[in-house]
């Protein structure tokens, strides 16, 4: 086997590319995936037993149910019905999003009851409502023990965001594909993408850490 | 005059324990009142009821002529009243000693940063923790974090003091200034309920005992009368066993 550069050279410009596309992706996951996942932990705290249940069984169907069964159901279900026509970009977002927000969700509920109840007492017993006790007690204490798992979920979507390749999301992984399918080669293009996605673990780790420090010492 | 604290036929269970068993107590204002008591006797359950942090199945609590029961009852509001001390402190470890007394004044009653920061001063100079102000409750000593709780509780101008076993988690040096700042609160007529091991407290600052045991009040009476002349069994049992 001889490994040829020249050809990485070549189709580096389409990787680049589809990394971005991959980042994109991935962001606007996490974004719209912690909001939505913060509407489910709410649901799952709630007083409310049909909230409840309706989180539980949120939880249960994106956690239980492989990924990529969930991009096809959302590509050429979801969006298709919706929309009327399939687009790749949004279907990629969409079940990114779905599926992150059961797994933050679950940080969300962990996080907030890991602070000792006599926190809440304390709080509620001064006279501060449910909201208020949320406010300036729990989430402040909470969400300083929740960034280490959410660190590890945004890295794990990364990661599977290479998934939507399969429905031809231009990200990443297609440019790969594509690559392979160009060149009739193996290592070449999965040795490269796989030290890009590396790259944009190893970064994004670091970045978290950054950011852990900061507010350990805050 | 007319009892600050009624709780009529109070009755609660845990499951299928009988936690209160028809608890009938009146308390005056400026009145403290000392509950002992074997552990697992309910006497803390009942102090949590009078804050509603734990719920109760039949009765009713009147605090301050207000029903806890009722329907119209602000229980955020009638919580504003009572203040409450726990074992445990509970102090809010990410935020500043002060930052702790100032929170609820500012968030609750909606006091000034300035008056509300004034006030907590003034209340750390009146439990002795005036240098610990700008602290983290982390570096407190067990004694300085139960005054600083003591301090953000007061911090409310509340008409009543529920402490929850105030002394239990410090180390025995400590508990001493904490009974002290607790005794100089007696003095200033708050009205206060203590659930205490610290018999030698109880008779000294205490204007009434009640005995509880298995959920119930088993006796009450006057520190003399109670810790010297015992009528119940149960009551010279425990006695025998603490004093």
């Amino acid at each position: 086997m001889d490994f040829r550069f020249e050809i990485i050279a070549d189709y580096l410009p389409l990787l680049l590319r589809g990394a971005l596309v991959t980042i994109a992706i991935s962001a606007a996951s996490i974004v719209i995936g912690s909001a939505l996942g913060l509407v489910v932990a709410w649901g799952k705290l709630s007083a409310n037993f049909a909230a409840r249940y309706l989180a539980s069984g949120y939880i249960h169907f994106f956690r239980g149910t492989p990924l990529l069964v969930q991009i096809l159901l959302v590509h050429f279900g979801i969006v298709y019905v919706i929309l009327g026509k399939t687009d790749a970009m949004i279907a990629a977002i969409v079940a990114l999003s779905l599926n992150s927000a059961a797994y933050t969700a679950e940080i969300y509920r962990a996080g907030v009851q890991s602070i000792d109840k006599g926190q809440t007492e304390a709080a509620r017993s001064l006279g501060m409502t449910h909201f208020q006790t949320m406010r300036f007690i729990i989430l402040p204490q909470a969400i300083k023990r929740m960034i280490p798992p959410f660190g590890n979920e945004f890295i794990v979507l990364i990661k599977d965001s290479s998934l939507v390749s399969i429905i031809a999301a231009q990200e990443l992984m297609y440019w790969t594909d594509a690559f392979k399918g160009q060149y009739l080669a193996v290592w070449e293009p999965y040795l490269t993408a796989a030290f890009i996605y590396l790259v944009l673990t190893y970064s994004f780790s670091k970045l978290l850490n950054y950011v852990e420090r900061r507010l350990q010492t805050s | 005059m007319s009892a600050l604290i009624r709780m009529n036929e109070v009755n609660k269970h845990f499951g299928k324990l009988h936690v209160l068993r028809d608890i009938s107590l009146e308390i005056q204002p400026r009145e403290v009142v000392v509950v002992i008591g074997p552990s697992g006797s309910g006497k803390s359950t009942l102090l949590r009821c009078l804050n509603l942090l734990e719920n109760f199945e039949s009765g009713d609590i009147v605090i301050d002529d207000k029903s806890l029961k009722a329907k119209d009852t602000d229980i955020n509001q009638v919580r504003t009243e009572i203040g409450m001390v726990f074992q445990q402190f509970n102090l809010f470890p990410h935020l500043k000693v002060l930052d702790n007394i100032m929170l609820a004044p500012i968030q609750v009653r909606k006091q000034s940063k300035e008056k509300a920061a004034s006030k907590a001063m003034e209340l750390l100079g009146k439990v002795g923790v005036t240098d610990k102000a700008d602290a983290y409750p982390a570096s407190l000593s067990g004694g300085q974090a139960q005054r600083v709780a003591i301090a953000r509780a007061l911090a409310m101008e509340p008409k009543i003091m529920l402490f929850d076993e105030p002394t239990s988690a410090l180390d025995p040096e400590m508990v001493g200034e904490v009974l002290a700042v607790m005794k100089q609160l007696a003095s200033e007529g708050m009205t206060m309920v203590v659930v205490t091991h610290e018999m030698g407290f109880a008779r000294e600052v205490g204007d009434r005992v009640i005995f509880m045991d298995q959920g119930a009040i088993v006796e009450e009476g006057t520190p003399d009368r109670l810790f010297d002349h015992p009528q119940n069994e149960r009551t010279k049992l425990f006695l025998s066993k603490v004093l």
